[in-house]
């Protein structure tokens, strides 16, 4: 593989939970996960609740420790880049829109905050215009948003005004976690219409966390799935998807509702 | 005519508080034959489990039944004595499971103290204990469950075995109709599987005759559902059985819906880009006037901003649509 298109290494990844200070008792969060995310790919991290895929993405975060095995982000260990170097370069969007923002802080706070982790230093007229700009081109109205509240918004818009904020810091890679799990299903096409979009226009590589294989399959170039925190699967979507290898992917991929289909019991 | 086992007529039911009044449920009809099972979906806010509430019989505080009829096997429950409601309608004749009702669960006690007292107070007496303890065991076997469920604690049972579980607790007296809400959502693909195949199961077992399964995923309502109605603000806009709502959808908004949908499709991935609705659901305290759905509807006309749609009955009466198509 060509080390200049992989942004994001995963090596022999392995995080053990402790609880207990006397009878220590570990619980395997991740284990030996490996995985490559290259440059302008989306990538879906895929498995059931409690399969270790947000402990990959905390990791990746550096919200949490390993405990063995080592990230590289382009090429160099996560762990050597200073703080603000790190999340300038990646950047996350959480499940729940409704708590990720602070509530007595306008929409435009946040924007403008983020500007702080850039390098270049705009004047505040300039700083309006890239976000106006911005906004236009995730498809927000600006004068929507700008001034309002955070509850004053749908769960849509403050998802997208997420992603606007690491557009706006420039940001390399987006983690994605579970983004469209709190949203409703007629505004959740439009945020996953909006990353294949990023992807195509800006180059923006993203891991995208979900549990579910519809929304996997329809925006990801590679599959990686996961079961009790390894990784049991992965490779590009149409093989993954539609010839399984694994016995865990194919039950996985058989529980799946589908829209023209009924299920077959066996 | 044919007796309907569960049949509301213009049903009416606003949240009153401090904030204004919700039309949560404005001037909804809808019918539901024995041995049917029926969907109700729509977006989160358009009322789903509002309608599902004023069918339990007993809604929350705030929430008031404001007109309207729902006759669930004859009975008129908003015009009957309370305790007649309570002994004669719940459980026997309906059973309503609300959301993240696998919660309910009393975390301090076993399962089977519970249901023992579950039973002892639609009773009113004290129940043999190896009676109850049979009955349930033998009850939640037609669940997939094994009799050992009993002797545990909530805490010690995934998600899909508590909401088996309370599901189970639910149909002990084995009412003919029983409300599900959201039963699935907090579940996983596998057991969301499990979970549809066991209230199938419990239909064919003859525990209940029929259902009224509310949720917004429209691929899992595929799965169980013979008719489906699809809910938007307050008011059903489009009734029919559920294949044709899938591959056939006469509404605007149900076409919308069904276009935004991400199905997982075995053969590759799907051909053309989803379709999101633009706009967003509207504030029910102050619903747009004339067709709710106009200033989201991409055909609109100048009669949607101004009249309500009437009800038109498509499809040799098979399907009924509230728009001026």
């Amino acid at each position: 593989m060509n080390a200049d298109k992989v942004l994001l290494q995963c090596k022999n990844l392995t995080k053990m939970y402790s609880s207990g200070l006397i009878r220590t008792k570990f619980v395997v969060g991740a284990q030996n996960v490996t995985f490559d995310i290259e440059r302008g790919e989306i990538v879906s991290l895929v498995g059931e609740s409690g399969s270790g895929k947000s402990t990959v993405a905390k990791m990746i975060l550096r919200l949490i420790e390993p405990t063995s095995g080592d990230i590289l982000f382009n090429g160099k260990n996560i762990l050597s880049y200073d703080k603000r170097d790190y999340y300038r370069r990646v950047q996350t969007i959480f499940q729940d829109p409704y708590s990720a923002y602070n509530p007595f802080y306008k929409i435009d706070r946040v924007l403008d905050k983020a500007f702080d982790l850039r390098n270049d230093h705009h004047l505040s007229d300039k700083r309006k215009e890239i976000t106006k700009s911005t906004l236009k081109s995730i498809g927000l109205n600006p004068g929507e948003v700008l001034g309002r509240y955070p509850h004053q918004l749908s769960g849509g818009q403050m998802q997208r005004i997420l992603v606007a904020r690491s557009l706006i810091i420039g940001s390399e890679l987006l983690i994605a976690d579970e983004p469209t799990s709190m949203i409703d299903a007629s505004t959740r096409a439009g945020i996953l219409n909006l990353l294949l979009n990023l992807k195509k226009e800006k180059g923006l590589s993203v891991l995208f966390i979900t549990h579910d294989i519809g929304q996997a399959q329809y925006i990801s170039d590679r599959i990686v799935v996961m079961k009790k925190g390894e990784v049991v699967e992965q490779g590009p979507v149409d093989e993954v998807f539609v010839n399984p290898k694994n016995s865990y992917t194919k039950e996985l991929l058989a529980s799946v509702p589908r829209l023209y289909e009924k299920w077959e019991y066996t | 005519m044919v007796k309907h086992l569960l049949e509301i007529e213009e049903l009416k039911g606003y949240y009153r508080g401090t904030f204004g009044v919700v039309f949560g449920v404005d001037g909804v009809s809808l019918t539901l034959d024995s041995g049917e099972i029926m969907g109700l979906a729509g977006e989160s806010g358009c009322g789903k489990s509002t309608l599902a509430e004023l069918v339990s019989g007993s809604p929350p505080p705030l929430l008031h039944y404001e007109g309207g009829k729902i006759l669930v096997d004859g009975f008129d429950i908003y015009h009957i004595d309370r305790e007649v409601l309570r002994t004669e309608v719940k459980c026997k004749r309906m059973s309503y499971v609300p959301q993240a009702s696998m919660e309910s669960l009393n975390p301090v006690k076993r399962i089977r103290d519970f249901i023992i007292d579950v039973v002892k107070e639609r009773t009113g007496k004290k129940p043999s204990r190896e009676k109850v303890l049979k009955m349930a065991g033998d009850h939640l076997k037609k669940l997939g469950l094994e009799s050992w469920v009993l002797n545990r604690y909530p805490l010690e049972l995934s998600g899909g075995m508590k909401q088996r579980v309370v599901i189970g607790i639910s149909t002990l007296w084995n009412p003919k109709l029983l409300v599900i809400d959201e039963p699935t959502s907090a579940l996983d693909v596998t057991s969301q599987k499990r979970m549809i195949k066991s209230l199938l199961d419990l239909k064919q077992a003859e525990v209940i005759e029929s259902m009224l399964y509310i949720s917004h995923d429209i691929t899992s309502l595929r799965q169980l559902c013979d008719r489906c109605a699809i809910m938007y603000c307050g008011k059903i806009v489009e009734t029919g059985p559920m294949d044709d709502i899938i591959n056939n959808p006469l509404h605007p908004y149900t076409q919308g819906l069904i276009s935004s949908v991400v199905s997982y499709d075995p053969t590759g991935r799907q051909k053309g880009g989803l379709k999101s609705i633009p706009g967003e659901h509207p504030d029910l305290r102050n619903p747009p006037p004339g067709c709710r759905f106009h200033p989201r509807c991409p055909k609109a006309k100048e009669i949607c901003k101004t009249t309500e749609p009437p009800v038109i009955k498509a499809e040799k009466g098979k399907r009924e649509v509230a728009c001026f198509l």
